[in-house]
């Protein structure tokens, strides 16, 4: 009470009591916002209160709508754990080695889909990667200036493409040209090479292990691309000049300069590919011949994977052991893109972080 | 060593050096090259075999039985009503949530790990949405629904929109907030009259690919929408949609269904690519 400051009115002095602390301060902080004097109109309490609660509800909205989207993960990874739970007692951590898929003896195993996924995945990878350099270097380095853009539009809109056009393309064009012009060449010529001929053996049908991999390969492109593009232009002029200066070529400047400043976020973009191409369910669906099979190694063979399970077996599937077989599949795919776009997120935070620093 | 010598093997590397520079140049324009190359067949596939299965009938009439025929009349109404409403109520979510992470606290640990879950959520496998949704609407309801069909599409917006929102409010300038806090605006007020009045053709872009991006999702309605070989406009029954017709159609052996999953193929493509496209003009304009 002694420390109210001077010059407000002290009518209020005798209304309060010295424990209501805030009650008396507030009048306090608002004396000096109002004139000398009670003549003017009072408009500032109920407006402000009203603002207030405006601020304070549109704030809860957009919490609101964040928590939701944290929220949405964790629903995610506990409705498929949930929905998975027979098959994960029934089965246990056991389910990922083993390869059985029989509905009639109610016996699953979810090797055979994890390994197309895997190794349609890889395929693509080993396409994707040097071509996607190869775009990337072509649009920073060599490019003029006015392709530029149209160019780098046009291998976006690949992006853009919806994956059953892919798959439908992919089934009905590809397959048969890939079938007569790759696939019966190369058992042609190296069917009789052991370990070749291993590879492609099987029915050159088009369809299978190989033409999923090549598809998905086109499909991820444009991510990878992308982002190598955008993390060869964030490299500081300055580096690439002094490079040039010294005498390096292009593909110097690119493979010893570039590169290496940029290594972090070259591997994060082959991440979000790898992650993209995981979880890609449609084009695969068409191509890759569900077949559960494991028994060749050949790249020509129909293979299956944890989506085109999901997509062909799913809708028809009964509750029971069968649905939270394939949802348990669901899950293990779900993990895996989770850790791979986790590890892809986190290395372009950290080219990003070290942007301003470096240089 | 004689000088004679030295030159020639400094002369030998510098054009073994020339030499790996064009080699390299050449496969990268190759790359461009590949790239392009599957662009073009796919596009001129697409337009070759999909422009031949369009008719009048398609617009207008219904999937038929095989070997009859028909249209995709209710594939485009379902298609354009699951993305309708699926595109209502995941934009506003989508850019609120946009909005936390640029206007409140956006260092904080909210923002930090929405932001994180929101660019998982954009790449993440769009079947295993559907899956979720199967879990949370269609075992509870007892039955496929377009509504479940919609939630699933809805879920697939919202970190697209969230990530184009923040993008491009953190574009505007902070000038012009503070200008508006110093005439004495609310906070919410100059958020949605300043801010996002700022950002308006960067969050309609970011709708835009949104509606692009679930208009061609085919995973998630396998187990949510199903499909309907019918004409149907409630929501609360299976609904058709293109491209779990033009997956049904395209596998099957029936030549008319095979058209029409082609010309289903046409008519999303041109959809998609249009909206891209336009999204793109829109953001250059600005």
């Amino acid at each position: 009470m002694s420390g109210a400051p001077a010059g407000v009115p002290d009518t209020r002095a005798n209304g309060y009591n010295s424990m209501s602390f805030t009650a008396t301060l507030e009048p306090a902080a608002a004396a000096p916002a109002r004139p000398s004097d009670a003549t003017m109109s009072p408009p500032p309490p109920i407006r402000r209160a009203r603002t207030g609660i405006a601020d304070r509800l549109f704030a809860w909205a957009a919490r609101g709508a964040a928590l939701l989207t944290l929220g949405l993960l964790v629903a995610i990874m506990a409705s498929l754990v949930v929905g998975a739970w027979p098959a994960i007692r029934a089965f246990g951590p056991g389910f990922v080695t083993s390869a059985v898929w029989d509905p009639v003896r109610q016996e699953f195993g979810g090797l055979v889909m994890i390994y197309g996924t895997v190794v349609t995945s890889l395929i693509a990878l080993l396409i994707a990667v040097p071509v996607s350099f190869g775009i990337a270097l072509f649009l920073t380095e060599l490019s003029p200036a006015w392709l530029k853009r149209p160019l780098g539009t046009a291998i976006e809109l690949l992006a853009a493409i919806p994956s059953i056009v892919y798959g439908m393309w992919g089934l009905l064009v590809f397959a048969p040209i890939l079938s007569a012009w790759v696939q019966r060449p190369l058992q042609g010529w190296f069917g009789q090479v052991p370990v070749l001929g291993a590879l492609f053996s099987g029915p050159p049908v088009g369809i299978g292990i190989l033409s999923a991999g090549i598809i998905l390969a086109i499909m991820i492109i444009p991510f990878i691309a992308s982002v190598m593009r955008d993390v060869f232009e964030v490299t500081p002029a300055l580096l690439k000049e002094s490079a040039y200066g010294l005498g390096a070529t292009t593909w110097e400047v690119v493979w010893r300069v570039v590169l290496p400043y940029t290594k972090t976020g070259v591997i994060g973009g082959i991440m979000l590919g790898l992650g993209r191409a995981l979880g890609e369910t449609m084009a695969v669906t068409f191509v890759i011949g569900n077949m559960n099979q494991l028994g060749s190694l050949s790249l020509f063979e129909a293979a299956n994977s944890i989506t085109s399970a999901l997509a062909n077996e799913f809708a028809e599937a009964g509750p029971g052991l069968h649905q939270a077989s394939l949802i348990y599949l669901g899950l293990v795919l779900f993990f895996i893109t989770f850790v791979v776009l986790a590890c892809s997120k986190l290395l372009l935070a950290r080219l990003a972080k070290g942007e301003g620093t470096k240089s | 060593m004689s000088t004679s010598v030295k030159s020639g093997a400094r002369q030998a590397m510098f054009s073994r050096r020339k030499r790996t520079n064009a080699i390299a140049l050449t496969l990268s324009l190759a790359a461009m090259g590949f790239g392009l190359f599957w662009l073009a067949w796919i596009l001129w596939e697409t337009l070759r075999l999909g422009l031949s299965g369009i008719a009048p009938a398609t617009f207008t009439q219904s999937t038929p039985p095989p070997n009859d025929a028909g249209g995709l009349a209710n594939a485009i109404f379902g298609s354009l009503t699951m993305v309708g409403v699926a595109t209502l109520v995941g934009t506003p979510i989508g850019i609120l949530a946009g909005i936390y992470l640029v206007e409140y606290n956006a260092r904080g640990w909210l923002a930090s790990a929405t932001r994180f879950v929101s660019d998982i959520l954009l790449s993440a496998p769009s079947i295993v949405i559907g899956l979720f949704i199967f879990e949370v609407m269609v075992v509870r309801m007892g039955s496929f629904s377009g509504w479940a069909g919609a939630m699933a599409l809805a879920l697939i917006v919202i970190p697209v929109v969230i990530r184009t929102t923040e993008n491009m409010l953190k574009l505007v300038p902070p000038g012009l907030r503070e200008a508006a806090y110093a005439l004495g605006a609310p906070k919410w007020k100059v958020i949605l009259a300043i801010t996002l009045r700022a950002a308006r053709a960067g969050v309609i872009t970011g709708v835009l690919l949104a509606v692009a991006r679930i208009a061609g999702e085919t995973a998630p309605l396998l187990f949510t929408a199903l499909s309907n070989q019918f004409w149907s406009a409630d929501l609360a029954s299976p609904m058709a949609s293109l491209p779990v017709v033009i997956f049904q159609f395209a596998m099957s052996p029936y030549e008319n269904w095979q058209h029409l999953a082609w010309a289903g193929v046409f008519l999303i493509t041109l959809a998609v690519l249009g909206l891209n496209i336009l999204a793109r003009v829109m953001t250059r304009n600005k």
